[in-house]
């Protein structure tokens, strides 16, 4: 039965969805790089949550802006570290490479704090829930669903009306003819890891809401999502991530209402079949982008 | 010609095969002759992983293509040589619910291992085939969700696998001696790939698609066989690995290994055989090294907490600095020899 509280809770999950497909593919359209260390900004924003919490006396609201800026930091670091001087090299070189900066981060989590679940502090209104239309609705979810129209929105604009909107969208449309009209590789392709980790950071607040504790391995299961969105959407535009996550959330929520119990297991299985399916007979995704498949050099 | 001169043209013709058996037989000799029980076990690991890096040679090294479903064919070996190896007292100890055409089924323990290697060939040449035109990204990803499939399957599909649960009773079937045997069969096989027209074919296509298919290679078939037997070589060893390690559970055969696996090739250098079998002897060293020093220090309590997860650290850090400053592996994507006429064109590495 389709009601309205399945309808929210589902459109929810797509808008978490299309934030942590969206940070994942800024980073692929201008570097072709499928970042698997993506899923590890997720883990940061949420440990740096619970570091955060020993020092009780900060509002929540504080902590989330440090655990944000601390997922964006992260990016801008590995960024810097380990995929800048690979970037010339091959594209394998690059995806193993953020394979290994995966490993890398995962275990210093478990080096450094520990291999067990770590609480998160949560604001109270995570626990509310509201009535609306005489549906229970919890207010986490309602949250998610505006911030990130709110995000979106305001993301949109910078891409649209700032010079640096502008060089990105050109970065991502032809790399070679942005760089030869002066902008900075290294800027441009900085300032993408930044607002990768950005989304990633503020995904996680809602991520590590749900089970209210953060594990070093927590990014594995947002990064399938991010993959899956992605290609769902189409890979190279950023509306196609915002779609393809939006799309897999609903798709995901209808195949937990209408699946038998025996193939629920079965679901991821099955979103990963649609994703080599559309790389196979509809590589572009949902969103057609005009642009030319190029990597950097 | 004479015998002799034939077979001191066919060594020095060969001299890479000839170089890299000796190294290896060295090993397993000094190892079974000399060894304690740890370094035993430790290198007969070593030899089940040189299987599966030879294996992913094969594929990667050859069709610059990066494949992640790799170690999803070793736990398809692994389950399945299992299935048919295990005696039905302790099938229905472990697989109750084991279907009934399986459940009385015991063959001897070759006979399992190559059941498992072809069920992952099969599996690898059914779902495999639509993959192989795509490269780049979306090789990566459709080869990470074929890896993520199969681990789904592995985990839910309790009757055959016990699934997220350990799989317990296998019998102790591998040990130095035969995974030596099976180890250097792997070289042989992946230096044989290389060298055939195959090898050549794939090779010419990853380098320039075009140019290959000008000269009618289709790169989809060459690819496809490279991946088939690649996929079998990794059942295979997964299978071997069973027997070894005798419980065992689907996380085994996902992220961690791959990674490590995935290390040893990328250290090695992807485009030569030699490359793999210097990675896998490089990195199991380096990783069995750290692993001790690990737990020295855990056990003597030198810090007050316990140091776990340094040597994936250390191992991903070396792994990040061998990108960037040897992206082509150790060996740099040659063959050792002592012929000074190898043709280093047709040896070039990814």
């Amino acid at each position: 039965m389709i009601t309205l509280d399945f309808l929210i809770s589902a459109i929810s999950l797509g808008s978490l969805y299309a934030l942590i497909a969206l940070g994942l593919v800024i980073v692929y359209g201008i570097l072709k790089l499928v970042n698997f260390a993506y899923g590890e900004l997720i883990m940061i924003a949420g440990y740096t949550l619970f570091v955060l919490s020993g020092f009780s006396s900060l509002a929540w609201l504080i902590m989330a802006i440090v655990a944000v800026i601390a997922a964006m930091a992260t990016s801008y670091m590995t960024e810097l570290v380990a995929f800048r001087p690979v970037r010339t090299k091959s594209l394998t070189a690059m995806l193993i490479t953020s394979f290994a900066v995966s490993t890398l981060l995962q275990n210093a989590a478990v080096l450094i704090i520990s291999p067990r679940a770590r609480p998160v502090p949560l604001p109270e209104v995570f626990d509310q829930s509201v009535h609306i239309f005489g549906a229970d609705v919890p207010v986490r979810n309602i949250l998610i669903i505006v911030s990130t129209v709110l995000l979106l929105a305001l993301f949109t604009l910078l891409l649209r009306k700032t010079v640096l909107g502008m060089a990105l969208r050109a970065a991502s449309d032809n790399f070679r003819m942005t760089r030869m009209l002066g902008v900075s590789a290294n800027l441009v392709i900085s300032v993408a890891f930044v607002i990768s980790g950005f989304f990633a950071g503020v995904a996680s607040l809602f991520w590590v809401g749900r089970a209210a504790s953060v594990t070093p391995t927590i990014g594995g299961a947002p990064l399938l999502i991010a993959f899956v969105a992605t290609v769902i959407g189409g890979m190279r535009s950023l509306e196609g991530a915002v779609v393809g996550g939006y799309v897999y959330g609903i798709v995901y929520s209808l195949l937990s209402l209408l699946l038998p119990q025996y193939l629920l297991d079965y679901r991821e299985a099955f979103m990963f079949l649609i994703v080599i399916l559309i790389l196979l007979f509809r590589p572009e995704g949902l969103i057609r982008a005009n642009v030319t498949p190029e990597r950097v050099g | 010609m004479k015998f002799p001169t034939r077979l001191s043209k066919w060594f020095s013709s060969n001299s890479t095969l000839v170089l890299l058996v000796a190294t290896l037989v060295v090993i397993s000799l000094v190892t079974g002759l000399f060894a304690g029980t740890l370094l035993n076990r430790i290198i007969t690991v070593l030899f089940v992983n040189l299987i599966l890096v030879v294996g992913l040679q094969i594929f990667m090294g050859n069709s610059g293509v990066l494949s992640f479903a790799h170690i999803g064919f070793m736990g398809i070996g692994a389950y399945a040589s299992v299935l048919f190896s295990l005696t039905p007292q302790a099938k229905a100890a472990t697989l109750p619910d084991l279907y009934p055409f399986l459940a009385h089924v015991h063959l001897p323990f070759l006979v399992s291992l190559l059941i498992g290697g072809l069920i992952a060939a099969l599996v690898a040449a059914v779902f495999g085939y639509p993959l192989m035109r795509l490269s780049e990204a979306a090789g990566a990803i459709t080869m990470f969700a074929f890896l993520v499939i199969i681990h789904v399957v592995l985990v839910h599909w309790s009757t055959v696998t016990n699934g997220p649960r350990t799989l317990f009773g296998v019998d102790h079937f591998t040990f130095l001696w035969n995974s030596t045997v099976f180890g250097l069969l792997a070289v042989f096989i992946g230096y044989w790939f290389k060298e055939s027209n195959l090898g050549l074919m794939l090779r010419a296509s990853r380098d320039d698609r075009h140019a290959a298919a000008s000269v009618g290679v289709n790169m989809i078939v060459v690819r496809w066989i490279a991946f088939t037997i690649s996929a079998f070589l990794a059942g295979f060893a997964g299978g071997l690995w069973a027997h070894f390690i005798t419980s065992f559970s689907p996380n085994s055969f996902y992220l961690t290994t791959t990674f490590t696996i995935l290390t040893m090739l990328v250290v090695g250098g992807p485009g030569s055989i030699s490359g793999a079998v210097f990675g896998t002897v490089v990195v199991t060293l380096v990783y069995e090294g750290l692993r001790g020093i690990e737990s020295y220090v855990n056990l003597s309590n030198l810090f007050p907490v316990a140091l776990v997860g340094f040597t994936e650290v250390f191992m991903s850090a070396s792994l990040i600095i061998i990108l960037i400053l040897r992206p082509s592996g150790i060996m740099g994507g040659k063959e050792i020899t002592w012929s000074k006429k190898q043709d280093d064109k047709l040896n070039e590495g990814a």
